[in-house]
């Protein structure tokens, strides 16, 4: 039964990129633009892009910055979180701090960034950081809050050490929050990485858009894109569900 | 290891929805408890003794008092059977049992629980599938194992149908007979009390306070005999009026 239905699910995810793909393809021959061109022209100039390398290079350029970016944002915001989840004195001062952190444009950081420290690597990876780390703290705090106490109660009685508790009580109750941390952080960085890159770096795909935007080159930056979507997709499919999965086999 | 010496001047709560006015939960309570004693503590709901077993485990350090362990120097070992289970749902039965140890847990002991409690078969499920039942006898088998110097268990039955906790009961019982700690059991289930202590200490309503201490004479071999307990409950409510009020 389920293998019947696993089947049915593929073939509707094939039919509906099928559809999406004719669709554009029509509205491309019917309006007959140079601002639209068709999947097969975007493929050819994807194809073109990989081989010379540029593309490659442009994409890993970016995806390093958004690993280095959120591997910060994501220990700073879990390490904060907790503190805050767990101790009501500094969560009500912090609070207003983080409220403000939280409405901050994400460009008024970025330019703040690049005007205080120059347009370097770093200023580009703290304006990430900056834009990212709220979220996480809120998040994992909201997990903190949660803990259940009953079972920390357990883990005192049996004498459990720090490193223990945090291992064993702790962190699969923080796991969740975590998971949903990532997720919404991976998809608020690419985000931002792009305008970072845009607005003050020399490589990288914010970059390579902005030129391909003076020239309006818009086949290679639909190349570029979805290239880019794959990757984000092919983390979630290679990396994240497997990740869901093995924290989720105990529950009923 | 000594005698186990406990003396509560005083334990208040702040109540949580007045944070001027306090609930009394015990008042000059004192107890000493042999070692290898299997002791009940009988008492209505609510009368404090989850408290005082929160207190004895170390959890609830804000009291006026004394607890002194008979064991000098060093934190004896607790093996505490909470009113829930409490087991961590992301381990299996298994390791549930092996995360209490601070060393290499013993694999054969563990194996010689789980298999006299029934439960060699579901050792490797995460608690959620289990029964509420095999769930307490999990937290009662973790409990045991680590061999603690004394043994906590709150109501460790409630809940239970009659017949399994009548079939966990004679387990923990033949559990306890090879291997006696010191053991403080909460209940308000005076049949239950009787069948288990070699002491029965009754309680009062909150402020909590001893109101006697009673020996239970009955041999071990005959624990199992209901009639026999029946009519010691009987004598017992009979000779001790004030006791009848409680229950």
């Amino acid at each position: 039964m389920p293998s019947k239905e696993s089947r049915r699910n593929k073939i509707l995810a094939v039919a509906s990129i099928a559809l999406l793909l004719a669709v554009w393809h029509l509205l491309a021959l019917t309006l007959h633009s140079p601002t639209l061109p068709g999947p097969a022209l975007v493929a050819a100039t994807f194809w073109r892009a990989t081989l010379s390398g540029e593309l490659p290079y442009h994409l890993g350029i970016t995806l390093l910055r958004l690993l280095g970016s959120f591997g910060v944002a994501m220990l700073l915001g879990c390490a904060i979180g907790i503190v805050l989840g767990k101790n009501k004195t500094l969560d009500a001062f912090f609070d207003n701090w983080l409220v403000i952190f939280l409405n901050i444009p994400a460009l008024v950081t970025i330019i703040l960034c690049y005007v205080w420290f120059g347009l370097v690597e770093s200023a580009a990876i703290l304006a990430v950081v900056i834009n990212k780390i709220p979220n996480v703290i809120v998040t994992i705090r909201e997990g903190a809050r949660a803990l259940d106490k009953d079972l920390l109660e357990m883990a005192q009685s049996y004498r459990f050490g720090k490193g223990k508790i945090f291992k064993y009580v702790i962190w699969p109750q923080l796991h969740p929050f975590v998971m949903a941390a990532t997720r919404s952080g991976l998809a608020l960085i690419w985000k931002i990485i792009l305008v970072v890159e845009l607005l003050g770096r020399s490589n990288g795909m914010g970059y390579q858009l902005h030129i391909f935007f003076q020239l309006f080159d818009v086949a290679s930056l639909l190349a570029y894109s979805f290239a880019f979507v794959a990757v984000i997709q092919l983390m979630e499919v290679g990396f994240l569900k497997p990740l869901d999965r093995r924290s989720q086999r105990w529950r009923r | 290891m000594s005698d186990i010496r406990i003396r509560i001047d005083n334990k208040t709560f702040a109540l949580p929805n007045a944070a001027d006015q306090r609930h009394h939960a015990i008042a000059e309570l004192e107890l000493v408890v042999h070692p290898h004693q299997f002791v009940c503590l009988v008492g209505p709901s609510g009368c404090g003794k989850t408290t005082l077993l929160n207190m004895i485990a170390g959890l609830d350090r804000h009291y006026d008092g004394r607890i002194d362990m008979g064991t000098a120097g060093k934190n004896p070992s607790i093996g505490y059977v909470f009113q829930n289970p409490r087991l961590l749902p992301w381990l299996s039965v298994r390791q549930n049992i092996e995360v209490v140890f601070q060393q290499a847990p013993p694999a054969a002991l563990i194996d010689s629980l789980l298999d006299s409690m029934q439960l060699l078969d579901a050792q490797h499920q995460y608690p959620e599938r289990l029964s509420l039942g095999m769930q307490r006898r999990v937290a009662i088998i973790r409990a045991f194992a680590i061999d603690p110097d004394i043994l906590l268990m709150d109501e460790p039955f409630v809940s239970l149908d009659a017949p399994t906790a009548r079939q966990v009961r004679s387990l923990l019982y033949s559990l306890w007979l090879k291997r006696p700690h010191t053991v403080l059991f909460v209940t308000h289930d005076l049949r239950e009390a009787i069948a288990l202590a070699d002491r029965l200490i009754f309680l009062s309503p909150s402020p909590m306070r001893v109101i006697s201490d009673i020996e239970v004479p009955i041999a071990r071999d005959r624990r199992h005999d209901e009639a026999f307990t029946e009519s010691f409950r009987q004598q017992l409510l009979q000779n001790h009026p004030e006791i009848g009020g409680l229950l």
